[in-house]
């Protein structure tokens, strides 16, 4: 049977070229880069060109503007509790994000909440993008961070970063995005963009779990939030993940290399896989077409629940994700979907796909024939569908 | 989260799915907002359900219930299928994941449902014969859901 990873966005395959960079420290250069002997200074030197090379392609002034962390989560909590709890004394209590952020953004504004802080979050409209005059709207005196995510985990949507960035540079508040699932993909430049406070992590793009970073302008000093030993300038303590380390500079290297390549290879697939599935009545496309990551589709069918069609992709062969309550371990489908104004019935139905760059038209249409195979079986036993169709035929909605 | 291969295979090979044209009973619980709506098929011949048949919009432990709920009254009494306990599906099915014991329970309520639905065809008060379903508090996740 025909095996395709379509669940790029969870997590990636690690690239064997990145392995290979990883494998010394690993191996022969085990040691702990605080040590002062060979095999710790060469483990140093290894970290630090590493965060100089990670630096220069997000376009940072300096290398020491880079912060490594455990991955996305952490940086989004270190981002925005840093600033927040940093700035309260001065009077500074009000966080701006938006509805559809990761739970790792949306959660610790929750935790500030019981701080004491209060929190905007904008609307993402039907396209699944956040308008830059809402935020301008919501900036007060008291604000002290807004954070918008780069491009949306579940339906792909890129948002107007620079614009945002430009914004808040302008009225003096700090600017921090999740960019965990942009980068690679599109460009990024912090210093073009006005990016204040950047989240990443290595596993997104072909490198491994469980190391990402912070990128930090100069200047904004974070609360420290893992207390404890000198490393990273006394800011994040903890022995540094030096192969994975190593693994972010190099996987990220090569996802920026491939950024064209994904662009326009990954995208045709994606679009001949949209237009494929869109014939499927009662179907339709979550989230802006064109302002997308290259990799991601999210479509609803009608009638059907996405958990049922995930387990029968996956007796195809087909790794997919879904946004329905089932599979998210709640009796409420995604957050995402619900924001950008899907009634549940419908959100219940999702389906996201995430390609890598070997996705190829042969995978495609695979994918095609048994997704319509499934939500047809699948409509067959659903009483739902019947209700949609018995209302058809009698001309209501 | 896991499912048993008793709950895969139920959900790969349902049983007893479609519809009866002429039932006797038909019962349909859930909603659409919450994700799971079953509806059940009973033909009763006398005292013994003859033929049950189900469609199910719903997860894997959703249709995976529903068919191990039809294969457990079919042939049997009404009294019988009046015993039919979520905690005998879930066992059938060699157990269900905490967050799916819901469906169990309602695939217990759609088979009392299409009862009672035969009952007050027959213009009996079927709350004095099936009356609340019988699940404990304890094993009934929270049935409400969007709100």
């Amino acid at each position: 049977m025909r095996k395709i990873y379509a669940d790029n966005a969870a997590t990636t395959a690690l690239s064997p070229e990145v392995l290979e960079a990883m494998m010394p420290y690993f191996t022969t250069v085990y040691g702990n880069p605080s040590s002062l002997y060979e095999i710790g200074s060469e483990a140093k030197e290894a970290v630090e060109n590493a965060r100089l090379k990670i630096s220069q392609l997000i376009g940072a002034k300096s290398a020491n503007e880079i912060y490594f962390t455990s991955g996305g989560s952490e940086s989004d909590n270190w981002a925005i509790k840093g600033v927040a709890r940093a700035l309260k004394k001065r009077g500074k209590t009000h966080i701006i994000t938006s509805k559809f952020e990761h739970h790792a953004v949306l959660h610790t504004c929750h935790a500030l909440k019981k701080e004491g802080f209060e929190i905007t979050y904008v609307d993402v409209y039907e396209n699944g993008i956040v308008r830059v005059e809402d935020i301008e709207a919501a900036i007060t005196d008291k604000t002290a961070i807004v954070s918008i995510m780069y491009a949306n985990n579940e339906i792909g949507t890129i948002q107007p970063i620079a614009e945002i960035g430009k914004l808040c540079r302008d009225k003096g508040v700090i600017f921090h995005t999740d960019a965990v699932q942009a980068m690679g993909n599109v460009p990024i430049n912090v210093e073009e963009q006005n990016i204040d406070l950047l989240s990443m992590t290595a596993h997104k793009l072909h490198g491994p779990k469980g190391c990402g970073a912070l990128y930090i302008r100069k200047g904004i000093r974070p609360a420290v939030l893992i207390d404890g030993g000198a490393q990273e300038r006394g800011m994040r303590a903890g022995t540094e993940n030096v192969a994975g380390i190593v693994g972010f500079a190099k996987a990220l290297e090569l996802a920026i290399a491939g950024q064209e390549y994904r662009r326009e290879h990954v995208t045709a697939m994606r679009n001949r896989l949209i237009d494929s599935l869109l014939t499927i009545e009662r179907s339709r496309l979550n989230g802006d077409r064109d302002k997308r990551l290259p990799g991601n589709l999210n479509m609803c069918f009608e009638g059907i629940e996405g958990e049922s069609l995930l387990l029968m992709l996956d007796m195809n062969g087909i790794s997919s994700s879904s946004g329905s309550a089932c599979t998210s371990g709640s009796l409420d489908p995604s957050h995402v979907l619900l924001a950008i104004g899907l009634p549940h019935e419908v959100a219940h139905g999702s389906m996201r796909l995430s390609f890598s760059d070997d996705i190829t038209e042969e995978d495609v249409d695979y994918i095609a024939d048994r997704v319509k195979y499934i939500v047809n079986y699948l409509r067959n036993m659903s009483p739902l569908w019947e209700t949609i169709k018995k209302n058809e035929k009698e001309g209501k909605a | 989260m896991a499912y048993s291969e008793k709950v895969m295979d139920h959900f790969a090979n349902p049983r007893n799915v479609g519809e009866i044209p002429d039932a006797d009973g038909i019962g349909e619980v859930g909603n659409s907002r919450c994700g799971d709506i079953m509806k059940m098929y009973l033909k009763i011949d006398g005292d013994t359900i003859t033929d049950v048949k189900f469609k199910t919009f719903g997860c894997g432990a959703a249709i995976a219930t529903s068919s191990m709920a039809t294969e457990l009254v079919k042939g049997k009494s009404i009294d019988n299928a009046l015993q039919l306990t979520n905690k005998a599906v879930m066992e059938a099915l060699d157990g269900l994941p905490p967050v799916k014991v819901h469906c169990s329970v309602l695939a217990e309520e759609a088979i009392k449902a299409a009862l009672s639905d035969y009952y007050q065809r027959k213009g009996i008060d079927p709350t004095l014969i099936i009356g609340a379903p019988s699940t404990s508090d304890e094993d009934r996740e929270d049935p409400t859901c969007g709100e």
